[in-house]
């Protein structure tokens, strides 16, 4: 899922400062697994925004809304329907979900209220860390079901780097060297074998330096 | 010849070389240079130059190397993929040919959290072993990376970087392997310190046979102080310092530190001639570079073979 973070409430206030009314939305999608953008977190921001203002003598009226996802049109609708008595919207939605709603509400501005960080899972209860950087040309079969663009802090494709030590990457003793994972996987496999064939060239032109991406399915289109 | 470069001849011919190692000025001064090469010239048989090492922005490695053919010195271009893309790198290989330079070092490069602009993006579009087949394959093939042929092929002499002490042990031979199968013609390794374990990994290294496709230049470096032993063990990453090393240091005192970190050099020198598959050894006096002519001629490595 795409993981994100709420902004820090100062930001978020300046960015609304001119407005005496703001449309607080949630997306219950990707941003309500990982606590930062669902209906809890829309509740605990519009309060939170709501006792700051009135402390700097500023009332803010928020309406709070949950879209089923913002990333697609069919539910956009329940937005559409208040959306004209306001003057602007804060999504807690993913980088996605926002730039889809200014798409579709020409005339409001749609506010960042996360950062959105990158795509991965739930370690454990609270915890949440990245595997994969949509570079849209999977080697996971290569490598043991651990990513090296995602999981080496240098991206490599025939590492470790000599910055390996004791499993953890050079960067930072507590980030783990994707490189060690790959290892201590092929390991188990029984597949060490296939690391020793140098890694070709990488087709970036799949990721993002191939320019915004875009996918059809022409048996799928009305 | 591959390169006819001094390095590729001297090795081929069955010398122990000696390599040193400049790092350029965090500025334009070319006096920095000419005075640092000055101290290595006659000492060593070609001088890495190296590339934004630890990822702190100093003279390129390209001009530095250029600076020292004019010097009638023979560079080692170290070059790291942290910075450029593959269109950028190749370009600057066919420059550097232009130039004189017939060394390459081909490596990944230090992550940029540990430079002067830890906010830099960093493109690692190739990693050292895929630039290894690039430079090989803009060598022997006349091509570039893309397919194109090349006019004018850049002979150059490739060299890569090996750290026979990062984890995992086992696997940094097989790393190796991936070196040599890429296509590399020679290595020189971290500094080492602990002997005893590079004596594990050169046993693997022969068991494979890989002491006779490419040649082995064993890094050291001599230790100025106490603390820098220590710093060396505990804050570089994939570097080892055993204990008793850093007892002799500690013992010496703080006046007879240098004396000492240069008596263990030499010895080291000595015993990793002793290696079979060590074909050199490449001499990093960081910033200490006075210490070379003393190091090269105490291990009985002076005067170096001539060549015309």
């Amino acid at each position: 899922m795409i993981i994100a973070e709420g902004k820090p409430i100062k930001e978020i206030l300046a960015m609304i400062e001119a407005y005496e009314k703001v449309i607080v939305a949630g997306c219950k999608g990707c941003v309500t697994v990982c606590s930062a953008g669902g209906e809890k977190e829309v509740g605990i921001l519009a309060s939170a925004l709501r006792l700051a203002r009135q402390t700097q003598g500023k009332p803010l009226e928020t309406k709070e809304i949950t879209l089923e996802r913002q990333c697609d049109t069919e539910y956009l609708e329940p937005l559409r329907e208040i959306a004209d008595s306001f003057l602007v919207v804060l999504s807690l939605a993913c980088g996605a979900g926002i730039q889809f709603l200014a798409e579709k509400f020409r005339k409001l501005p749609i506010l960042p209220a996360v950062n959105t960080q990158f795509i991965g899972v739930t370690e454990e209860q609270g915890v949440w860390t990245e595997r994969c950087q949509a570079c849209g040309n999977c080697v996971l079969d290569r490598t043991g079901g651990i990513c090296p663009v995602a999981r080496c802090s240098k991206s490599l494709f025939n590492g470790p780097c000599g910055g390996s030590k004791n499993g953890k990457c050079e960067i930072d003793s507590q980030v783990d060297c994707g490189w060690q994972l790959i290892y201590d996987r092929m390991k188990e496999l029984g597949q060490l074998e296939k690391l020793e064939e140098p890694m070709p060239v990488k087709d970036w032109s799949t990721s993002r330096d191939g320019g915004p991406r875009k996918r059809v399915r022409e048996d799928l289109k009305i | 010849m591959k390169s006819g470069s001094r390095l590729e001849k001297l090795l081929t011919g069955g010398h122990f070389v000696v390599t040193g190692e400049l790092g350029p000025p965090k500025g334009a001064d070319v006096a920095v240079v000419e005075k640092k090469a000055n101290l290595l010239k006659g000492n060593v048989d070609s001088i890495n130059v190296t590339d934004n090492q630890t990822a702190i922005v100093r003279m390129s490695s390209i001009a530095v190397s250029a600076l020292l053919v004019r010097m009638g010195v023979e560079p080692n271009m170290q070059m790291v993929c942290r910075d450029r893309n593959r269109i950028a790198m190749q370009s600057d290989i066919f420059g550097a040919y232009a130039l004189g330079i017939r060394n390459i070092l081909c490596l990944s490069g230090d992550h940029q959290k540990f430079g002067n602009h830890p906010t830099a993006k960093n493109v690692f579009d190739l990693d050292s072993i895929q630039l290894i087949q690039t430079v090989k394959k803009m060598r022997d093939e006349h091509k570039v990376l893309g397919g194109d042929e090349i006019e004018g092929a850049p002979q150059m002499f490739i060299g890569a970087a090996a750290n026979p002490f990062a984890d995992p042990f086992e696997y940094r031979v097989i790393r190796l392997a991936k070196k040599a199968a890429a296509g590399v013609d020679f290595i020189q390794t971290q500094c080492i310190y602990d002997l005893d374990k590079f004596e594990r990994f050169m046993k693997m290294v022969r068991d494979r046979g890989l002491h006779e496709k490419i040649f082995i230049l064993a890094g050291v470096t001599p230790l100025k102080s106490v603390g820098m032993a220590k710093y060396m063990k505990e804050k570089v990453a994939g570097m080892e310092v055993p204990e008793e090393i850093i007892d002799r240091m500690r013992k010496a005192g703080k006046e007879k530190a240098r004396e000492e970190g240069l008596n263990i050099c030499v010895e080291q020198i000595q015993r990793l001639r002793q290696i079979p598959g060590v074909h050199g050894i490449h001499l990093m006096a960081i910033e200490w570079e006075d210490a070379v002519h003393g190091i090269v001629e105490r291990a009985g490595l002076l005067p170096r073979p001539e060549m015309n």
